[in-house]
């Protein structure tokens, strides 16, 4: 049987095109998916039963027993993390924000080790954006800004912004002015028309001019600007000022260096500016399939998107002191439930060595280093394969993600609920 | 239950502040019941509010809390019994809007503006929102399928998009926000008049309100086209409401209520031909309101203090951005709308925002018939929704609005006519602008009244309208209103005294039109195209799933009252 | 030789983002691209091993050249071989500082760690 318009579950693109051919309920091929969409949809081996780690070794359990535990050691930290959440459905991630509310936790998705600088830039001056498809239908420039959607969202080009052809964008890519900021060339830049190499660490300073530039202020430019010579940094302010719709999407080559959130509020900046010359919108590139989801439903359930500290059972926000690595650069968390998210290979190395020092809670379909150092191991269905449910593509639009096979594995929404019957039966029987 | 001993107004069944018991019985008014006796001897007993036009969920409105750590900090509650943590003043989250509304007296509440291709997030939200019964209205005026069928005068056509767009996104009604403007703001430029063709076409703003009005009527739609004009805050706009209202006023309703109604009128009053010289046209608006009855109106009433401006008039948002160099969101949406949100500060001090709040009022207060006037504060442009006891104390009190001009720019009375202005609202107009009309005017029959089979909706506060004289006593009914005696939702007490006993989910109100088969075909060869072409999503995921609305109440409409044929 | 590095997405990491423990995985991530002239210069060949340390830890990589790198920037697959080498300070903002990390390095013959390796005695270290 042949499922249609399937929508992958690997990266921010949320491609809602994918053919997937089923076989007595296991997935055989997958059409129109890029390699990460394909590895994903067709699938790896997996963790096959709950583990609790018994003596220093994973030993096997039934669910209930690891449904217990975890409840345990939740309910007796005083601070526990709730973390990951991007590689899960919106109906999982409203139950972890439940479970955060009444055990008192920290609930923080991967956004705080990606896109959380650009969260804190839109909180500073806001998004001027768009949907993917004003961009197809639209976009005659196109800037990427410190990503590589080649290896990240490899269909972006061609479903959505430089290949893509629309109603006043017949010509596609013929039509377009594609440019490549970045500190090195890559398989993106390889289909640019402009590729302009900064130095490491200088966005900031390079948006600036362009700035400066964008407003006819030019002669306050040095001759050079993060080793970019001022005419060419006039040059690529003219190609922007000419575009009739001009499109930046910017990804963790801006969040993740220095400066991190001042550049995506200077980034930010520079296209509000530039709408006053002409039409400019801006869009971070974000990396998992609905971190734009846990974002969504958090800011919604909570009034803030990330980093949500719950401990004194009102919503407490402040990166810097709330998010996932700050509790664990100073030893802030005394137990973590990780969902959805692989914190051990994602995380700066100390940061993991605080996170191996406390029970860590496992909730993923699959092994990675997370489960090397974790107390509980509760293997899940995996969301958008075998479990319907809400997904936030990176433009905030939301679909929903198809079942498309059956799985005797609980979903991430049916294990946090029973993750949280545990708890309130565990606090009832201790005595209210 | 048995409500005891109320002063009891139900301006919908000619019920003006008469002391009766009232009997519920499954979430209904009935004639007869037994059981829990409420004591509400001497109180004010009204249904319970209804909201026509508040921005309660979706994409603009989490855009707004999402970059507004600033407004979730000014509004903290921590969890408590049955209530989850609220935040938020401008754009609480969602706990926080049921239970905020819960507490003064409103059940019904409906968002104002959806784009089609997002509603499934609005649904999301609304389903988030506990107590409240809802609905989302649906955007068409900036739509590219709306705007060729009405190219090409397809009527028939257009309805059935009306139908197929409702239906996807389980919408309530034909919302139209600034129409042809939209489009154009996909390319950085706006409509700036009725008759200013939208670029690439070939039609103008006029000519889609007046295609999307008769749309409406053939449908038999409960509610009316629910319109955002065109120039919507500049000054000296009133001349486009005036040109817009009377485009309408020879279109026939296809039901027993209005042609259009205007949202927060106030935005769109103004005089002057600048900010320096602005005034209020308040009077004159109201004048055509007083002699004509194809049109009503919700007021968007502006009070001091913090608010956050989202709407779909994009370009305004913009405007607003560059006039307070304020952070901005915008987002433009595929084939459909264009958006934005802006956070914004009202200043006594200010003219122009006294002005502005000066106009509310005198719409109000100088239009005659209340039915054709809803109280809202176009949450949150205009002001916050848990501010709604002070416009209502205003409207009652000429003493409490004396006073606040005293303390507002010296200019103020040059501008506007409202110190002259004796005229105090009494309870029954006050009950007909937040309850009655609002439910007739969104064509919600079982809404805003108390009549036998309405839903048992009921608000009972702490004040005794018999004793009490709201033009003297504004803060005892400020303070009254702002949190009830008791509210009860489909029977259930659910707040006494400020707080909330029962958290039980409301109904999400829909509207399924049936069109004839061979209009619907005709439509489909569009929509195939539409989608392999332009939109970013294919057919197949577009419309919302049954999965997002599992409380919903469909409201039946079509070309015949009856619709010929449904479709899946 | 003294380097900025920076870590990030590739198709090879993110194919195999989902089976960690796989050697596909191992191959794909635990690499460090250099310039074609930083390969030559420290008398890189096919077999050699690169050190990369700073004061956050030490890793040892296979090199790979990458013609896209200017000299003294070094490019590794996001993952816990790059992270070795990133700090936990988030400068107050809550994301640490993943990419223009200044590093140290070095030719060697010691061999890659595999993943296991890279996480023996992690749990409940005292150390």
């Amino acid at each position: 049987m042949i499922v249609e318009d399937a929508i992958c579950s690997f990266c921010g693109c949320l491609c809602d095109d994918i053919n997937v051919e089923v076989e007595e309920s296991k997935i055989k091929r997958v059409k129109h998916a890029c390699r990460l969409g394909s590895s994903k949809i067709l699938g790896h081996s997996r963790i096959k039963a709950p583990m609790i780690r018994r003596d220093g070794e994973l030993m096997e359990v039934s669910y209930q027993e690891a449904y217990d535990r975890a409840a345990e050691i939740l309910l007796h930290a005083q601070k526990p993390l709730l973390y990951g959440w991007a590689s899960t459905v919106c109906e999982a991630q409203k139950k972890g924000i439940l479970l955060a509310e009444e055990v008192g936790g920290v609930l923080d998705s991967t956004a705080t080790v990606c896109h959380g600088p650009s969260v804190i830039g839109i909180e500073e001056k806001g998004l001027p954006g768009a949907t993917l498809g004003q961009v197809k239908n639209r976009a005659d420039t196109i800037v990427f800004w410190g990503c590589n959607p080649a290896e990240a969202h490899p269909r972006h080009s061609l479903r959505y912004s430089s290949n893509v052809c629309g109603r006043f964008t017949p010509e596609g890519r013929e039509g377009r002015k594609i440019i490549v900021v970045d500190v090195r060339e890559t398989r993106t830049s390889k289909n640019a028309d402009e590729t302009v190499i900064i130095q490491p660490g200088t966005d900031y300073e390079v948006i600036s001019a362009l700035r400066m530039l964008v407003v006819g202020k030019g002669d306050v430019v040095p001759d050079e600007v993060g080793g970019v010579p001022k005419a060419e940094l006039d040059g690529l302010a003219k190609m922007l000022l000419a575009a009739r719709f001009g499109t930046v999407f910017f990804g963790l080559g801006i969040t993740h260096s220095r400066g991190r959130y001042k550049n995506i509020d200077n980034a930010l900046s520079l296209v509000a500016e530039l709408n006053s010359h002409t039409k400019f919108v801006i869009m971070p590139m974000r990396g998992h399939y609905n971190v734009g989801g846990i974002g969504q439903a958090l800011a919604w359930s909570s009034g803030f998107p990330m980093s949500v500290d719950f401990t004194r059972n009102a919503p407490y926000f402040n990166p810097g002191e709330t998010a996932a690595c700050d509790l664990l650069a100073k030893a802030d968390t005394d137990a973590a439930l990780i969902i959805a998210a692989d914190a051990a290979s994602n995380f700066p190395r100390a940061a993991v060595k605080a996170l191996a020092k406390i029970p860590v809670i496992q909730i993923d379909p699959y092994e990675n280093p997370t489960t090397l150092i974790a107390e509980v191991v509760i293997p899940s269905a995996i969301a958008g394969i075998e479990v319907a449910g809400t997904a936030y593509r990176m433009d905030g639009l939301a679909l929903r993600m198809r079942k498309l096979v059956d799985t005797s594995y609980p979903s991430d929404e049916e294990i946090l609920s029973h993750i949280l019957e545990s708890v309130r039966r565990m606090r009832a029987g201790e005595g209210a | 239950m048995i409500i005891k001993g109320g002063i009891v107004y139900d301006p919908a069944n000619d019920v003006f502040g008469e002391e009766m018991d009232l009997c519920v019985n499954e979430g209904r008014i009935v004639e007869d019941a037994k059981g829990e006796e409420i004591d509400a001897r001497g109180l004010l007993v009204m249904p319970g509010g209804v909201d026509a036009h508040s921005h309660i969920a979706g994409t603009k409105v989490n855009t707004g809390r999402i970059m507004r750590p600033d407004d979730a900090r000014l509004g903290i509650e921590p969890r408590s019994g049955v209530c989850r943590p609220s935040t938020g003043y401008t754009v609480p989250n969602c706990y926080a809007m049921g239970y905020r509304y819960a507490r003064m007296g409103y059940t019904t509440v409906f968002e104002a503006a959806t784009p089609i291709i997002e509603a499934r997030h609005t649904h999301e939200e609304l389903e988030e929102i506990p107590i409240l019964d809802k609905g989302a209205l649906t955007l068409f005026g900036n739509n590219w399928e709306v705007m060729e069928c009405v190219r090409d005068k397809d009527i028939s056509k257009l309805a059935a998009y009306v139908a197929w767009g409702l239906r996807s996104a389980r919408g309530y009604g034909v919302k139209i926000v600034n129409p042809g403007g939209g489009e154009a703001w996909g390319f950085g430029s706006n409509v700036k008049s009725l008759n200013d063709p939208v670029p690439s076409f070939d039609v103008t703003p006029a000519e889609i309100i007046a295609g999307l009005a008769r749309a409406n009527e053939m449908l038999h739609l409960p509610h009316s086209i629910h319109l955002h004009f065109n120039n919507l805050g500049k000054p000296g706009n009133y001349t486009t409401a005036l040109e817009t209202l009377e485009l309408l006023k020879d279109i026939k309703p296809g039901r027993m209520r209005q042609v259009v109604h205007v949202a927060h009128m106030q935005f769109s009053a103004y005089g002057g031909t600048s900010w320096r010289d602005f005034e209020s046209k308040a009077p004159v608006i109201a004048d055509y309101f007083n002699s004509h009855n194809h049109a009503t109106m919700d007021l968007g009433q502006l009070l001091f203090g913090s608010a956050t401006t989202m709407t779909a008039d994009a370009p305004l948002e913009y405007g607003n951005a560059r006039l307070t160099h304020n952070k901005w969101s915008n987002h433009d949406i595929e084939l459909e709308e264009s958006s934005g949100v802006v956070p914004m500060v009202y200043f006594r001090k200010m003219l122009v925002n006294a002005v502005q709040w000066a106009i509310g009022l005198e719409l109000a207060l100088l239009t005659r018939d209340p039915w054709k006037v809803l109280m809202t504060t176009d949450h949150p442009n205009g002001s916050p929704f848990i501010n709604y006891p002070e416009v209502i104390a205003l409207l009652m009190s000429k003493p409490k609005r004396d006073a606040e001009m005293a303390t507002l720019h010296e200019q103020l009375p040059k501008r506007t006519s409202l110190g002259g202005i004796e005229r105090e609202l009494d309870w029954t107009q006050i009950a007909i602008m937040t309850r009655a009309a609002p439910a007739r005017i969104l064509g919600l029959e079982d809404k805003g009244h108390l009549g036998p089979g309405a839903d048992a909706d009921i608000s009972i506060y702490n004040l005794r309208p018999e004793e009490v004289d709201p033009s003297q006593d504004h803060v005892l009914v400020k303070k009254a209103l702002a949190a009830a005696k008791y509210t009860i939702k489909s029977g259930i007490v659910v707040s006494q005294e400020g707080q909330i006993l029962a958290t039980p989910e409301g109904k999400t109100f829909w509207v399924d039109a049936g069109v004839p088969q061979a209009d619907m075909d005709r439509l489909m060869v569009d929509l195939q195209e539409k989608f392999e072409k332009y939109y970013s999503v294919r057919l197949s995921n577009y419309a919302v799933q049954d999965a997002y609305v599992p409380n919903p109440k469909v409201i039946r409409a079509g070309i015949k009252v009856e619709p010929m044929k449904e479709v899946a | 030789m003294k380097a900025i590095m920076i870590s990030g997405r590739t198709l090879a990491q993110g194919a195999g983002c989902e089976c960690k423990m796989s050697p596909d995985f191992l191959k794909a991530v635990s690499v460090c691209h250099l310039s074609r002239e930083d390969y030559s210069s420290l008398g890189l060949s096919e077999g050699k091993n690169v050190l990369l340390k700073n004061d956050f830890g030490q890793a040892v990589l296979t090199p790979k050249v990458d013609a896209g790198l200017r000299q003294g920037m070094v490019f590794i697959p996001m993952g816990p071989w790059a992270n070795v080498l990133v700090g936990p300070d988030t400068g107050g903002c809550g994301t640490p500082h993943f990419k223009g990390v200044e590093v140290d390095v070095d030719a060697t013959d010691a061999p890659v760690r595999n993943i296991r390796d890279l996480f023996r005695g992690l749990w409940r270290a005292t150390a």
